[in-house]
């Protein structure tokens, strides 16, 4: 047999129904819905009397619109309620299991789903929500869909795709210190650009990813969508098995060694080739940020502020003009001089145990800069315990950052936690949109330390010389 | 879902790249249950000022633009969030048509699923209706999705266009695909069978 991708083996093990000039039918393994983009496919299903085919291969949990908080409290945004509503009632009704935001297990959904141990390599998942991509980090095929999709899938269990290309991005080399998965991830969309994966699936392989923990190649696969990736993977190993074993809903004892066996046939064979490689030398990189409207607008801690004048393509100078005037900077200032209001550290990017430790490794016996307002806030229930378990929270508020309930809070602001116009926070999620985190808000995308040492500095630190 | 098979309507030019989906259609607007109203907010952070009045700057609120139907914008349009609601909005305003260079892959889709149909141009083309359009507000093009062409009144623009002939189909049709694939139920139910077999471990074999 000709040697395949891991993309290709995955894509060929779940293929329904195939035809020329037709997306192909593919099976879906796990199907996470959570209650902004779902009411609209459920209400379209009891339109069509139709029945969720494989309730049980679905998982819901709301997370976007959960107040961080104090959950007792009635929420007071009448919509968000009724989004809230609208989920317990359809979840209720078609037999989906619901982690409400009052269950232990509750959190962001692409943090409960490998935690409870949903999340498997060889899975084909799907989510109506554009960081599914985080998922691949097992060595799945997982990918964000709209709401007519999610309808799609709840009524029929598969979906329909046109076969992406494959990309390899190989990241050789050793990390230095201070240097995190975030980095790497924000140096690879700045250097691929926002749209320089659309249409393809894309591997993460190389030494980095190799020696990287789940949490860090979950952080890398999360942001492959920003890179326009339709998914973005890394091949199964040890550590992967070694965060699985255990979970609620992985096989246990026998039956996981026997499932480890056969996970491993998962990763790409010797001699396969992609559509495209790209290689990034991870030895030379340092602490990374972003400084525009985009994920692709970043660059290194050492360095400084575009100067659009510098720019030969006239749409770039004006794309880089525009949002150095929405971000309020002036070309040419030191990285390290952007002083910040706000600083958050949560989302499902970097809101994991591992990222945790880390800001608050840094923030350990000191105080946050007077001039700023800090927040943490776990991905997951379960996460905000064991971290309170770990004596982090203690850590936290003892210097002075607020400590949340779990949930997608500031990441985007649905909930109250927003940005107020010309606010500028450092962020450990994953877009810098315009607006993103409330209107006329402005965000630099960082790591959990970045983050952790700004919000002390109350400036931008190099992390390296902490 | 309404089919589509020829337009003609005057061109929105909105010369941006990357406009992503949080602008399309901001967050604080994705609380409704429905898939209709959300015209009302289409690019509401950019359409309009503090005060909640019309932001005479941008393209949508000057004189003459009111009634376009055809969007054209920028490479990568709609990258970011995988919203629905982006598509619903651009409908629910008076959409039918978007045409760009280039397209985030979710967008594309999902602009599909609702009628909407998104049209990928060469970039010269692009730009040189951008300069039309802003020259000329009220600008028309026709769109033909039978025959794959797009040209305006005097034929400076004329040109051809890709897209999968199942898209296509579904399109002129006005199917959902929901329908197409319930009729494979065999063909679904045999694959679950197989895959029992396998005790729920997924190999890739
Ligand atoms: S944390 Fe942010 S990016 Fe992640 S699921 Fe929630 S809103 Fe989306």
């Amino acid at each position: 047999m000709a040697p395949k991708t891991m993309f290709e083996k995955m894509w060929d093990s779940h293929i329904v129904h195939e035809e020329e000039g037709q997306p192909t039918v593919l099976y879906v393994d796990l199907h996470l819905v959570h209650e902004v983009t779902s009411p609209q496919a459920f209400d379209g299903l009891r339109m069509n009397n139709r029945k969720v085919r494989r309730p049980e291969l679905t998982v819901a949990t709301a997370d976007h619109n959960t107040p961080t908080w104090e959950l007792t409290k009635p929420i007071i945004d009448p919509i968000a309620k009724a989004q809230l509503d609208a989920l317990d009632k359809n979840c209720d009704e078609f037999g989906v299991t619901l982690y409400d935001r009052f269950s232990p297990l509750q959190g962001i959904v692409h943090v409960i789903g490998p935690e409870q141990g949903y999340t498997q390599p060889g899975k084909i998942i799907v989510c109506g929500d554009s960081h599914t991509s985080t998922h691949g980090a097992f060595g799945a095929f997982a990918m964000g869909i709209g709401t007519s999709e999610v309808e799609h899938v709840l009524a029929t269990q598969t979906i329909r795709q046109f076969k992406p290309k494959t990309m390899e991005i190989r990241i050789d080399g050793t990390l230095g210190k201070g240097v995190t998965a975030k980095d790497v991830i924000l140096a690879i969309i700045g250097k691929i650009g926002i749209g320089g994966a659309t249409g393809h699936a894309i591997e993460y392989t190389g030494e980095v990813m190799r020696n990287m923990s789940m949490e860090g190649r979950m952080t890398v696969c999360n942001m492959s969508i920003e890179g326009g990736a339709r998914a973005g993977m890394v091949a199964p190993d040890d550590t992967t098995f070694e965060y699985m074993r255990g979970r609620a809903q992985v096989p246990q004892g026998d039956e996981f060694d026997a499932a480890v066996e056969q996970w491993r046939n998962l990763a790409t064979d010797e001699g396969a080739t992609y559509d495209t490689v790209v290689t990034i030398d991870g030895s030379s990189l340092e602490p990374h940020l972003t400084w525009g409207t985009n994920p692709g607008m970043e660059g290194p801690i050492s360095g400084k502020v575009p100067n659009p004048a510098s720019y030969e393509d006239a749409g770039d100078r004006e794309s880089i003009g525009r949002a150095l005037e929405y971000m309020g900077l002036e070309p040419d200032t030191l990285m390290t001089d952007i002083k910040l209001d706000r600083v958050f550290i949560g989302s499902c990017t970097n809101s994991r145990i591992d990222d945790l430790r880390a800001a608050a490794n840094i923030a350990k016996g000191k105080k946050v800069s007077d001039s700023v307002y800090a927040m943490v806030v776990p991905g997951s229930a379960a996460i905000k315990k064991q971290a309170e378990e770990e004596g982090l929270d203690k850590i936290f508020t003892e210097a002075g950052f607020d400590w949340r309930i779990a949930g997608c809070s500031m990441c985007l602001g649905m909930n109250p936690d927003i940005l107020s116009p010309g606010e500028r926070c450092a962020s450990t999620s994953n877009r810098n949109f315009e607006g993103r985190q409330g209107k006329g808000g402005r965000t630099h995308l960082v790591s959990p330390e970045m983050a952790a040492a700004a919000a002390i500095a109350g400036h931008f630190v190099d992390v390296r010389d902490w | 879902m309404e089919p589509f098979i020829k337009h003609n309507g005057a061109v929105l030019p909105l010369n941006r790249v990357n406009v992503d989906t949080d602008q399309i259609i901001p967050k604080q607007f994705l609380k409704r249950i429905e898939r209709t109203g959300f015209g009302q907010f289409l690019f509401n952070d950019w359409r309009f000022l503090e005060d909640g009045s019309p932001n005479p700057d941008f393209i949508l609120n000057k004189p003459g633009y009111e009634n376009a139907s055809i969007l054209v914008g920028g490479r990568n349009f709609g990258c970011g969030s995988s919203r629905e609601h982006a598509p619903w909005a651009l409908l629910d305003y008076g959409f039918k048509c978007v045409i760009a260079p280039s397209f985030a892959d979710i967008f594309f889709n999902n602009c599909f699923q609702n009628g909407v149909l998104p049209v990928v141009l060469p970039e010269e083309t692009v730009n040189q209706i951008l300069e039309k359009a802003e020259a000329n507000p009220g600008y028309q093009l026709h769109i033909d999705l039978d025959g794959q062409r797009v040209w305006d009144e005097d034929e400076e623009i004329v040109s051809g266009f890709e897209i999968e002939s199942f898209r296509r189909y579904l399109l002129l049709n006005g199917l959902d695909d929901i329908g197409l694939t319930l009729e494979r139920d065999d063909e679904i139910a045999t694959f679950e069978a197989n895959r029992s077999t396998h005790g729920g471990v997924l190999t890739g074999d």
